[in-house]
């Protein structure tokens, strides 16, 4: 960043500077209920302002950097030929649909939707919202609707496209879902806002992949929004790669709602971004649901990873667990901050939440902050929190068996990432993550067990 | 093969080891007995390159400083420790670990590296020395392992990595009769004229199974008598305080020899 004559005067402004700059353009097939929840997530973001460190949920997260950054919008022209290779790079499918964006437009040249169970839709959004279906404002109402903080209503005062993914009952896609977020700049730092939708009606089953990766050394921001809404006995899996540039900043609302006995898992591995937030929040809105969420944060160098989580026990009989594990090296920074709610009449309500971290550094930092809310007597709750480094007694074992010093650090810090990536029931995808972490950890990529 | 002279080993105050002189021959399995805290355990630590100990004197390991190397670099000239502790690592899979600990070595042996599947083929032959089945294996390395499978797990990695000194802490400790045989059957055929076998243990029984060329007994920091196996059952006969009062003209002559 400069420090140029400007700054002391943009910092001032900082709360509803940079970002909050950028205004939603008119769009010509914007729906009036779309154009006037834009205007509104716009006139709630001048009013409203960023958050600060004094907001509870951000207080481990400085926002100067990112609002510092004069981003602009990208324009649609650009040639995809970057993105191309980016997204080959990934390696083979998943063996089921692939939807591509660049800078949070979708690439129909890079995407490929195959054949669907009837009555499934899978699309960009830009493309149901120019269908003009009456239906549509009804779904958006509630995922177009209120902001709990800027980022969220900045996506939706300016999101351009994402994926829509619409199950009808008892629909079974066996294959996943995978969207992929490539993001570049060619110039001046670029914002994205995509926003994908998920509504898995009763019965159905889906899996959705998402992947966010950028160009090494490129300052950008994705501020991703990602909706699920579960009806009842839905079972839907969602899993999450930041891998983007270590220079940019992402900013990501996974939101989920969850009627009767349905079931939701989630595992999110971060490993890019200078500054990354992936926030999580589930509202267990209906009887006996159960949710499952995972993390696995890499932050490394002077990267800051943080996690919140919210939990929302609205009703009876719900199960939730959740593991984050964070692995932080240099002068990294994680967070996790895990938030558990247990409503008045969700009696019968049993919740975990788990966070484990090492610390590879002297210099690297552990932020976690379990909190419990719980409103009514007939629950189990049980959290717990762990900072620690190498142990040094399985440091010595393989050191007395002939492994170097570096390289027995490496087995130790994988294997106690691992048990994240071994939760990936998906062989192809367990095997990309299982390349991504070991990568990062210096780790042999021979991983045998 | 190994000389140990005026060995000194201390935690910050606590001095444990107090002058320990050793010398261990290539072909040899000698015996180290001693009381609780006579400074056994602390020895085999100390050979091995833990870096808790302030650590003075000198250890030749053939005509080599020793203390001077890492643990890694120990391993690389031949000296194996099997843990009284085995250390339990969860995600590190047993196999995986062996194979690298071999090829680590071989690495710094200049030699090439054994691929996964020739690693197998040798990983069977040797499991079935400490009659140990395959799923061990696949296991993380000493997750869930009873007291007997972790022992038994030392006695593997050490067929397998075939060390030059082998220095076993209590490897007979806690273990039944059947555990026991397995164990000292392992130790029987990994003798060899080219290997020393340091054997640190409590109980004579081991001794039914494994017959030492010497048998050393340890007090107080310092090697306080040497003998033959004989030594032992008068050990097991009067304990350590009545071996004492016994012979004391054992004690000097002991103390006599280098």
């Amino acid at each position: 960043m400069t420090a140029g004559p400007d700054r002391v005067a943009r910092t001032d402004v900082a709360l509803v500077g940079g970002l909050a700059l950028l205004e939603p353009e008119p769009r010509t097939d914007d729906p009036t209920w779309l154009a006037s929840a834009r205007q509104s997530a716009s006139e709630w973001v001048g009013a409203h302002g960023f958050p600060t460190r004094k907001d509870e949920d951000w207080r481990y997260t400085r926002l100067e950097p990112v609002l510092e950054v004069p981003f602009e919008r990208a324009s649609p022209e650009r040639s995809h030929e970057r993105a191309r290779i980016a997204i080959d790079g990934l390696g083979t499918g998943l063996g089921g649909a692939r939807l591509s964006f660049v800078n949070g437009r979708f690439a129909p040249e890079l995407s490929e939707i195959g054949a669907l169970p009837e009555g499934v839709r899978v699309t960009n959004l830009a493309a149901i919202l120019a269908e003009g279906d009456e239906r549509l404002e009804a779904i958006f109402s509630r995922t177009f609707g209120p902001f709990h903080h800027a980022f969220a209503a900045l996506n939706t005062a300016l999101t351009d496209d994402g994926a829509f993914v619409s199950l009808p009952a008892n629909a079974v896609l066996d294959a996943p879902i995978e969207l992929v977020f490539f993001s570049e700049t060619d110039g001046p730092p670029l914002v994205s806002n995509p926003r994908t939708v998920v509504l898995a009606g009763p019965g159905s089953q889906a899996t959705v992949v998402e992947t966010h990766i950028g160009l090494p050394g490129e300052v950008y921001c994705t501020n991703a929004v990602t909706e699920f809404v579960l009806e009842p006995g839905a079972r839907v899996a969602h899993y999450k790669v930041q891998d983007e540039s270590e220079s940019a900043f992402h900013f990501a609302l996974l939101d989920v709602r969850q009627d009767r006995a349905s079931s939701f898992s989630s595992h999110a591995v971060a490993l890019g971004s200078q500054v990354a937030r992936h926030e999580v929040r589930i509202c267990l809105a209906a009887e006996g649901a159960d949710v499952s969420i995972n993390g696995l944060y890499l932050p490394r160098g002077n990267q800051h990873h943080d996690n919140p989580v919210r939990i929302e026990h609205a009703a009876p009989g719900g199960t939730s667990r959740q593991l984050y594990k964070g692995v932080v090296d240099g002068h990294g920074h994680g967070v996790f901050n895990g938030h558990i709610i247990v409503r008045p009449d969700a009696a019968g309500t049993d919740a975990r939440q788990t966070n484990k971290n090492l610390l590879l550094s002297d210099d690297a930092e552990i932020d976690t902050r379990p909190r419990l809310e719980i409103l009514t007597d007939d629950v189990k709750c049980a959290h717990g929190a762990a900072v620690g480094r190498l142990d040094g007694d399985a440091l010595f074992y393989l050191r007395s068996r002939g492994v170097p010093e570096g390289e027995a650090r490496g087995i130790l810090t994988y294997a106690f990432a691992r048990e994240m990536v071994d939760r990936i029931p998906i062989d192809s995808l367990r095997t990309r993550v299982e390349r991504l972490v070991a990568d990062r950890l210096a780790m042999p990529s021979e991983l045998a067990r | 093969m190994l000389e140990i002279k005026n060995l000194h080993a201390k935690i910050g105050d606590n001095e444990i080891l107090r002058g320990l002189n050793l010398e261990l021959k290539a072909g040899e399995v000698e015996v180290l007995m001693g009381p609780n805290g006579s400074g056994k355990s602390t020895l085999a630590n100390v050979l091995a390159g833990h870096e808790a100990y302030d650590v003075t004197g000198q250890v030749l390991f053939e005509g080599e400083d020793l203390l001077a190397m890492s643990p890694e670099d120990r391993a690389a000239v031949g000296v194996f420790l099997a843990f009284q502790h085995p250390v339990e690592i969860p995600g590190v899979g047993n196999l995986y670990f062996m194979r690298t600990a071999l090829n680590s070595l071989r690495r710094q042996r200049g030699l090439d590296e054994i691929d996964a599947m020739d690693f197998l083929e040798i990983a069977k032959e040797k499991m079935a020395l400490v009659e140990m089945d395959q799923s061990f294996m696949s296991r993380s390395v000493n997750e869930g392992f009873s007291g007997g499978e972790k022992k038994r797990n030392e006695i593997l990695q050490m067929a397998i990595l075939e060390p030059r000194l082998a220095i076993l802490d209590e490897t007979d400790s806690g273990l039944d009769i059947d555990a026991l045989r397995i164990v000292a059957s392992g130790v029987n055929a990994l003798r060899s004229p080219d290997r020393a076998m340091l054997i640190i243990t409590h109980h004579q029984r081991l001794l039914d199974y494994v017959v030492p060329d010497r048998v050393h007994v340890m007090a107080e920091g310092r090697i306080v008598r040497s003998g033959d196996k004989e030594l032992a059952r008068a050990l097991e006969e009067h304990g350590y305080v009545g071996l004492d009062e016994a012979s004391p003209e054992a004690q000097v002559a002991t103390a006599a020899r280098p």
